[in-house]
């Protein structure tokens, strides 16, 4: 296949896989100030599109990050990228049909990886960077996350005991609107830089851009467009999870856990970390759920998107895998991947139509029998 | 194996302190704007103009110092 061809499609499937990581995340900025009230859903998903869309434009530590660490580009080529990509895309739409806040970047990581083990062999694969900047942030992020939110959320709730309680609840919904709008913002300067990478790396190894650059102008703006459009459609069925489903989140919770998410997500960026925001944004909810009261956190949940968090990079990295030996047989290979990607594709979307979750119902939450009570 | 501890570590601590601040801020700037004794009594009826004007100053510090926090926050990732 003609390499200006393969650049294309790859360019577009990139920016497929923005889109998906758009709708996918909506709900780490904007779940629980839904939940709370803070902000109605429409609203809520125009303000973090558009912050999404401004975010893109601020940093591109992360997408250096990626075009430049993980595996060596000598030893790929875009359509090795083109099938990590189809990996990533596909792990994500399976996530959002279950309502799962998985990562994202760790179905981008692992679809590559998968993909380059297979052209390269294990050798093409930076396990030093790896480890470095994939997997231990994604082990320690959450943790972390929840760790400063537990203790955030205690602390504000303890300060704020003797202080009028409308004041306190009408202030902290007005507080959420902003720190909300922050976890966008801090979403668009991480998550936009994912694809921004990827997109720059297949550029790198068609030759077109020199090892080492910043990803062009026009990657830029079209991840940051992509990205924001993905928000704005709103992934409803992770939003009513993280923000309805953990626990009963009030205004207090609310600002705590996204001020928390913000926090870490803006400081790793800035050390070029690229961390997963939507484990930082489900471990700051669990945290600042858990800062309230303990036994008001819906365990049962979290073992769940623990689950789903720890399948996410091997099943990406098979997906990948697959993808890359099929395409790597010519063009026929890489036409059945795409076909192949768009038919399950489609039939994710339609399964998720035979209980769809909208603007409409995302707060409606099927009622659970209450402890003690006979079933 | 090299594993970059000094990074993780920054970013837990650094995440932490702005957490920590930014929220002690908001909080305290919540308890300054209630109104006056309710904050001792619990009974707001019992506001005097001192106490309230004295919420509302704290309040307004606690606020900026949040707004300047933030602010350097975007202007580190814009620089």
């Amino acid at each position: 296949m003609d390499v200006s061809v393969i650049v294309v499609v790859v360019v577009l499937t990139a920016l497929i896989f923005d889109f998906t990581n758009g709708f996918h995340d909506t709900a780490n900025a904007m779940a629980t100030s839904i939940a709370t009230g803070a902000l109605r859903p429409r609203t809520a998903v125009a303000i973090a599109g558009v912050l999404n869309l401004i975010g893109a434009f601020l940093s591109v530590q992360v997408a250096k990050t990626i075009s430049g660490g993980l595996v060596d580009e000598s030893l790929i080529n875009p359509v090795v990228i083109f099938a990590g990509l189809v990996g990533a895309i596909l792990w994500n739409l399976l996530t959002w049909l279950l309502g799962l806040p998985s990562s994202s970047s760790h179905a981008l990581f692992g679809g590559l990886i998968g993909a380059t083990w297979v052209a390269g062999g294990s050798a093409a694969i930076h396990f030093s960077t790896v480890l470095n900047k994939v997997i231990l942030p994604a082990v320690l992020s959450p943790v972390v996350a929840a760790l400063i939110a537990t203790a955030v959320t205690y602390l504000a709730i303890r300060v704020t005991t003797r202080a009028d309680a409308r004041t306190v609840a009408r202030g902290f919904k007005l507080a959420q609107t902003v720190s909300a709008s922050m976890v966008a913002l801090a979403h668009g300067t991480n998550d936009a830089q994912k694809t921004m990478g990827v997109i720059t790396l297949t550029l790198i190894t068609a030759g077109l851009v020199v090892p080492g650059s910043a990803p062009p102008f026009w990657v830029v703006a079209s991840a940051g467009l992509s990205i924001a459009l993905g928000t704005y459609m709103g992934g409803w069925r992770i939003i009513r999870t993280l923000g309805s489903r953990i626990a009963d989140i009030h205004p207090t919770q609310g600002f705590t856990a996204e001020t928390t998410s913000t926090a870490v997500i803006l400081t790793s960026t800035h050390l070029g970390l690229p961390l997963s925001t939507t484990q930082v944004c489900t471990g700051s909810i669990f945290g600042a759920a858990a800062g309230r009261r303990l036994a008001a956190v819906n365990w049962g949940v979290a073992g769940g998107i623990a689950l789903a968090w720890t399948v996410t990079l091997p099943s990406a990295a098979v997906v990948g895998a697959a993808a890359s030996w099929l395409a790597s047989t010519g063009t026929a290979g890489v036409v059945v991947v795409a076909v192949g990607g768009a038919a399950l594709a489609a039939g994710i979307y339609a399964a998720s139509r035979h209980n769809a979750v909208t603007a409409d119902n995302v707060t409606d939450v099927p009622p659970q029998p209450a402890v003690g009570t006979a079933v | 194996m090299h594993i970059d501890w000094s990074t993780l570590l920054d970013v837990t601590v650094v995440s932490a302190a702005a957490a920590l601040t930014v929220v002690l801020l908001v909080s305290y700037a919540f308890v300054g704007l209630s109104p006056g004794s309710a904050r001792r009594t619990g009974d707001p009826e019992r506001a005097t103009p001192a106490a309230t004007r004295a919420g509302i100053a704290t309040a307004v510090l606690c606020l900026l110092a949040t707004a300047l926090i933030v602010g350097y926050g975007v202007y580190l990732i814009v620089g």
